[in-house]
């Protein structure tokens, strides 16, 4: 069909006819690609030249090579603290989510409660139309009532209520896939469910709750409008909210202190996501991101 | 009697019950997957906690809204002590309130753009591209892509800031554009292109896994059949992404429909340019005070909310039959 109706061409033709064909794929796939990691790169490049400069400008330019911004971040009392409150909140987090999402989901998948898939899925529904902005009127609000705004443990629990459904969610999965047989024989030496728990079954499913832990702390490291709007005290506040905060006295960004915070305060969540992905083959899904 | 309660108890006491009974029910338990011996009465204790959670700081906040978005309600002054029930007035407010039509269409501006546009097809150029890649250059391509991801938002939106400032930005001196100060001039733009380069990684993760899931004897047979690229697209990948495609839309529309980081971008200005639905949310509710306005709209994005995930929980039942 297609050799009838197409000019008859000599092998010679047809052959630099592919030639240039391929030439042309060739440019077009590397500009693309030229395109794609300027986009991508371009913005981070400040981040990794900005904080080894001795004088930051918001231009992106081959630093005059020092450590002094780092030395500018150490000694602000007030930055570090904040790192240390991110800290706070994710591992204060993490935990919660763990202990209880472990419990939950493993009486979920071991017992057949009525209505448990029901459950599952509007506990899952419930955490993707709730999120932290749909929600935050009513949070702030009760959290007033509560007598928990401007409290660290206020922050985590609403974290913690918010990540707990997805948790819950994945984690039943890890729980319905470790085998069984061992806690039939620890039972029959006794063993009450909760020492089977910890003992048996958080072993078994140790993969699922690293992977969940490292994703509690990378949702909860990140979060600014939660502790934003529940925080009062800039000495709580975690590096997210605090890194809005770093002005000079004449008015202007610190960039000096910025850049090497936000070098900081960015590695850890890089470095988990890349140690966890290449362990586990874990990749992160939804949560509550903003 | 507590004996009967739960398994475990028998355990501990077989003589106080029948043998025959006691494997009866231990066959039960074990029919129910339930070889800890939990018993129900345990499984709900252990399942508690987390219910008292999530109800407390998930559902109260929802049902909470219901309620606040009815009344008048305000942050400070008269109304703070004594709100009162207003009806759907909140409702018929933001219905005829300019502010609020503005945002509506911004924030559909926006999902559409960075979202469905964006990152969609860059996230899919990206993977699509990446089939063809020595895996050197693709892991490169990827890990950048994925940076941009994980970074967390205030430092990922102070770096834009810095790319777009119009004194001393990064874009205008490599452009020539000088002084163009992109984040008051087109500040719709500037977070659809901040959000689609954030969030383009999810699109390409979940296009790379579903391209990886496409056939190759089937590629190669349209390939032999003389199909050109855009004819295997058509006839051979795109009928085996479409589920992936439709459910990757449903997430990234919900997440950026309620992501609040373009706030640290442009806070919602210059005016109400770039006032997306949760940072109007936020000025109306916490900056202004009026909590029960804010209430209102709050609900709006919930009922917008809950749409999205049902269509996508559905998806995801069929898929996983």
């Amino acid at each position: 069909m297609t050799s009838a109706t197409a000019p008859v061409r000599t092998p010679e033709e047809e052959a630099a006819r592919n030639r240039v064909r391929h030439f042309i794929g060739i440019v077009g796939k590397t500009v693309f690609i030229a395109l794609i990691l300027a986009f991508f790169v371009l913005p981070v490049l400040w981040l990794v030249f900005a904080p080894f400069d001795a004088h930051p400008g918001l231009n992106v330019k081959v630093p005059d090579f020092t450590l002094h911004n780092f030395a500018v971040l150490f000694a602000n009392a007030d930055a570090m603290a904040s790192l240390g409150n991110s800290l706070i909140l994710a591992i204060g987090s993490m935990v919660i989510v763990l202990v209880l999402g472990s419990l939950s989901s493993y009486a979920l998948s071991r017992v057949r409660i009525p209505g448990r898939d029901v459950l599952l899925y509007s506990l899952l529904l419930l955490s993707s139309i709730i999120t932290g902005t749909a929600a935050m009127v009513p949070t702030f609000l009760l959290m007033v009532k509560l007598g928990l705004i401007d409290s660290q443990f206020g922050v985590i629990l609403v974290l913690s209520g918010g990540i707990l459904p997805t948790v819950i969610f994945i984690l039943k999965d890890f729980m319905d896939s470790t085998p069984k047989s061992y806690e039939e024989s620890a039972r029959l030496y006794g063993a009450k469910p909760l020492r089977i728990l910890w003992d048996v079954v958080v072993p078994l499913a140790r993969p699922g709750l690293a992977a969940i832990a490292v994703w509690a702390v990378v949702q909860v490291w990140g979060n600014f409008l939660v502790p934003y709007i529940l925080l009062r005290s800039p000495s709580k506040s975690p590096a997210a909210v605090v890194m809005y905060t770093f002005y000079t006295e004449g008015g202007q960004p610190d960039l000096a202190l910025i850049s090497a915070f936000s070098l900081l305060f960015s590695l850890p969540v890089v470095a988990m996501y890349f140690f966890v992905s290449r362990r586990y083959g874990f990749r992160f899904h939804g949560g509550i991101k903003g | 009697m507590a004996a009967t309660r739960s398994s475990t108890d028998v355990l501990a006491a077989p003589s106080a019950a029948p043998a025959g009974a006691v494997r009866a029910r231990a066959r039960r338990a074990a029919d129910d997957g339930d070889v800890a011996g939990l018993g129900r009465a345990r499984a709900a204790a252990f399942v508690a906690p987390s219910l008292v959670l999530i109800g407390v700081f998930l559902v109260f906040p929802a049902l909470w809204t219901l309620y606040l978005g009815l009344t008048n309600y305000r942050l400070s002054g008269s109304a703070a002590l004594h709100p009162k029930f207003v009806g759907i007035q909140n409702y018929l407010s933001a219905l005829s309130d300019d502010r609020f039509a503005n945002s509506l269409v911004l924030t559909l501006a926006f999902v559409f753009g960075s979202a469905v546009i964006g990152q969609s097809v860059l996230g899919f150029s990206i993977a699509w591209l990446a089939t063809r890649l020595n895996s050197t250059v693709r892991s490169v391509v990827e890990f950048f892509v994925l940076l941009a991801w994980i970074i967390p938002s205030s430092v990922t939106t102070f770096l834009w800031y810095a790319l777009l400032d119009g004194t001393d930005g990064t874009l205008n001196s490599i452009l020539g554009t000088a002084h163009l100060a992109w984040l008051l001039q087109y500040p719709l733009q500037c977070i659809i292109v901040f959000n689609t380069w954030v969030g383009t990684a999810f699109s390409m993760m979940l296009f790379s896994s579903a391209l990886a899931s496409v056939p190759p004897s089937q590629l190669e047979t349209a390939r032999m059949a003389g199909a050109g690229t855009f004819a295997q697209f058509r006839d051979v990948i795109f009928p085996h992404i479409r589920g992936h495609a439709l459910t990757n839309t449903l997430l990234i529309t919900l997440w950026t429909f309620n992501t609040f980081t373009p706030y640290l971008l442009t806070a919602g200005g210059p005016d109400d340019r770039s006032n997306i639905l949760p940072i109007f949310i936020y000025r109306l509710a916490l900056n202004d005070g009026a909590l029960g306005q804010g209430a209102a709209i709050s609900l709006i994005m919930i009922v917008i909310n809950l749409v999205i995930a049902t269509v996508y929980l559905r998806l995801l039942k069929e898929r996983k039959k």
